[in-house]
């Protein structure tokens, strides 16, 4: 592989850009791999590189359906924080939040993060109290987070209205550290440097069945024939209870639809993100203007890839009283994405009844943050067979009653 | 915009007027039950990509519950019925039968 370099860009602007090769290959399947991943997705190919990486195993394959990171990695509103109330959650979290400050550099590839700032605004009684209990325990936990008072996040984000009548802002918790990055040139990044490492990436490979025999996978049928593997890896968020009927178990999972929306690109009005968890509306600035706005989920079971238009309406109606100079702006696009939702809204990261089968899934509406710690964990999982920050996310938990219970926590999706 | 006809009142409602329930016709147990039966009946939920079946509330309407087949790849609505029930009623099971010739039942 060609490193990216500003020597590179130079080298390249004087033959006329003819020597930039393919960021990753296309090979056709072996007979046989030691590891495969299904889901070309951020987590998928994360687990991937980490599980060569850290562990020296690269006779992998990385299978997609579609194409690489055409899910929820490039359906995501890209915010990243790590302020959550669980000590789980955070260890994983911040683990990955710290992997994405030097993600660029790891895998020589410019993942856009940009540690900008992230506000969750507390528009609630209820929400003031939660998120000075969520600044404590982010104290204890080592994560930086702080309550600022509505004066300061007024300095913060000149465009905001603190004085709503129906959502005043009463305060937010602020993560200096928290912030977005470029959604897509995750999963790119992964894939180039996986690809690097000699693994290979099946885009276009539907997986239609598992092989099975005494209690452990033998490989996977797919549309371009039978692939065997030693270990397997579920990682395919929206429909893993379908690809994990085919492994012959059931997940504690519903699948609903997931908006987001962005509006016409116009200049930089604020540099921060902006989550307002009471009406369910999430706002950055993106690069080229645009206002990225992540709304609420469906409340139904749902595969559609489109959200019910009423809860556009609900989450722009709550942002123009928070934010009125975006009244007159157009929205371009609108879309959804499949999460796949657990009881106590927080991930899988688990061993399955099939010795050899691992499963990561249950992100819900925020696994682009986690995708660099999901990953490292994931790795370790499969490698090993145990990984402290995995541990508490196991699937015996719903029985055992150790719920990590976020859904309470944040006091709404995450 | 999802729209099901509430089988008490016969309004046709559009989705903010009705609050969903998740999946229906599951089998209750309690105290007494295996730590599997009772983890079974409060998290694994069948979530199928096609035909389900599932509880809904009247909510801004007559208040009642009622149950919908639908499918969750289409939104298409099979049909609504009343919530006294412990199974899909059979016409109801035929008619998706009819549409559905490759489903695998409600079972």
């Amino acid at each position: 592989m060609k490193r990216y370099s500003v020597f590179a860009i130079a080298r390249e602007a004087m033959r006329h850009h003819t020597g930039w090769e393919r960021a990753w290959a296309s090979p056709e399947p072996k007979a046989n791999y030691d590891v495969i991943i299904i889901g070309a997705g951020g987590h998928g190919l994360a687990t991937a590189y980490y599980l060569g990486k850290n562990f020296g195993i690269t006779n992998v394959a990385v299978i997609e359906k579609g194409w690489l990171g055409g899910g929820n990695t490039g359906r995501n509103t890209t915010i990243i924080r790590s302020n959550y109330l669980q000590d789980p959650s955070a260890a994983i979290y911040d683990k990955a939040l710290k992997l994405y400050e030097n993600l660029s550099q790891d895998l020589n590839y410019n993942v856009m993060f940009s540690p900008r700032g992230l506000l969750m605004l507390a528009q609630t009684h209820h929400e003031v109290r939660g998120y000075l209990r969520t600044v404590h325990a982010n104290n204890l936990q080592g994560v930086a987070t702080e309550w600022i008072e509505p004066a300061k996040v007024k300095e913060i984000v000149p465009i905001i209205n603190i004085d709503g009548p129906r959502y005043p802002v009463l305060g937010a918790l602020w993560q200096r550290r928290g912030g977005t990055a470029r959604h897509d040139a995750v999963a790119w990044g992964y894939a180039r440097a996986c690809s690097d490492m000699g693994m290979h990436i099946l885009q276009k490979t539907e997986v239609t069945g598992v092989r099975q025999e005494n209690g452990a996978v033998t490989g996977v049928e797919t549309s371009r024939g039978f692939i065997g593997t030693k270990k397997l890896g579920i990682v395919v968020a929206g429909h893993s209870g379908q690809v994990a009927g085919m492994a012959g178990f059931r997940l504690p999972l519903e699948a609903v639809a997931l908006q987001a929306l962005v509006s016409e690109p116009i200049k930089p009005c604020m540099d921060v993100v902006v989550m307002a968890n009471t009406v369910h509306g999430y706002m950055s600035q993106s690069d080229k203007g645009e206002m990225v706005i992540g709304g609420g989920t469906d409340s139904f079971n749902n595969f559609t890839q489109r959200g019910s238009f009423h809860h556009i309406e609900e989450t722009l109606r709550a942002l123009v009283e928070t934010f009125p100079m975006i009244s007159r702006l157009k929205m371009l696009r609108q879309w959804g994405g499949i999460v796949d939702m657990t009881g106590d809204r927080s991930p899988i990261i688990s061993k399955t009844p099939l010795g050899n089968c691992f499963i990561n899934c249950g992100w819900g509406t925020g696994g682009f943050k986690a995708i660099p710690g999901s990953g490292w964990a994931m790795a370790e999982l499969m490698a090993r067979g145990h990984a402290p920050l995995a541990a508490e996310f196991g699937l015996d938990r719903f029985r055992e009653g150790r719920f990590i219970d976020e859904s309470v926590a944040a006091g709404v999706a995450h | 915009m999802l729209i099901l006809e509430c089988p008490y009142c016969g309004v046709k409602a559009e989705e903010s007027e009705l609050a969903a329930g998740g999946e229906a016709h599951l089998k209750r147990f309690g105290a007494g039950s295996t730590d599997e039966d009772f983890e079974g009946y409060l998290f694994a939920r069948k979530n199928p990509k096609g035909v389900h079946f599932e509880r809904w509330r009247h909510a801004y309407g007559c208040g009642k519950w009622f149950l919908a087949a639908r499918c969750t790849a289409t939104l298409e609505v099979f049909g609504t019925y009343p919530a006294q029930t412990a199974e899909p009623p059979a016409d109801l099971v035929a008619k998706i039968k009819q549409k559905r010739p490759e489903w695998e039942g409600y079972k």
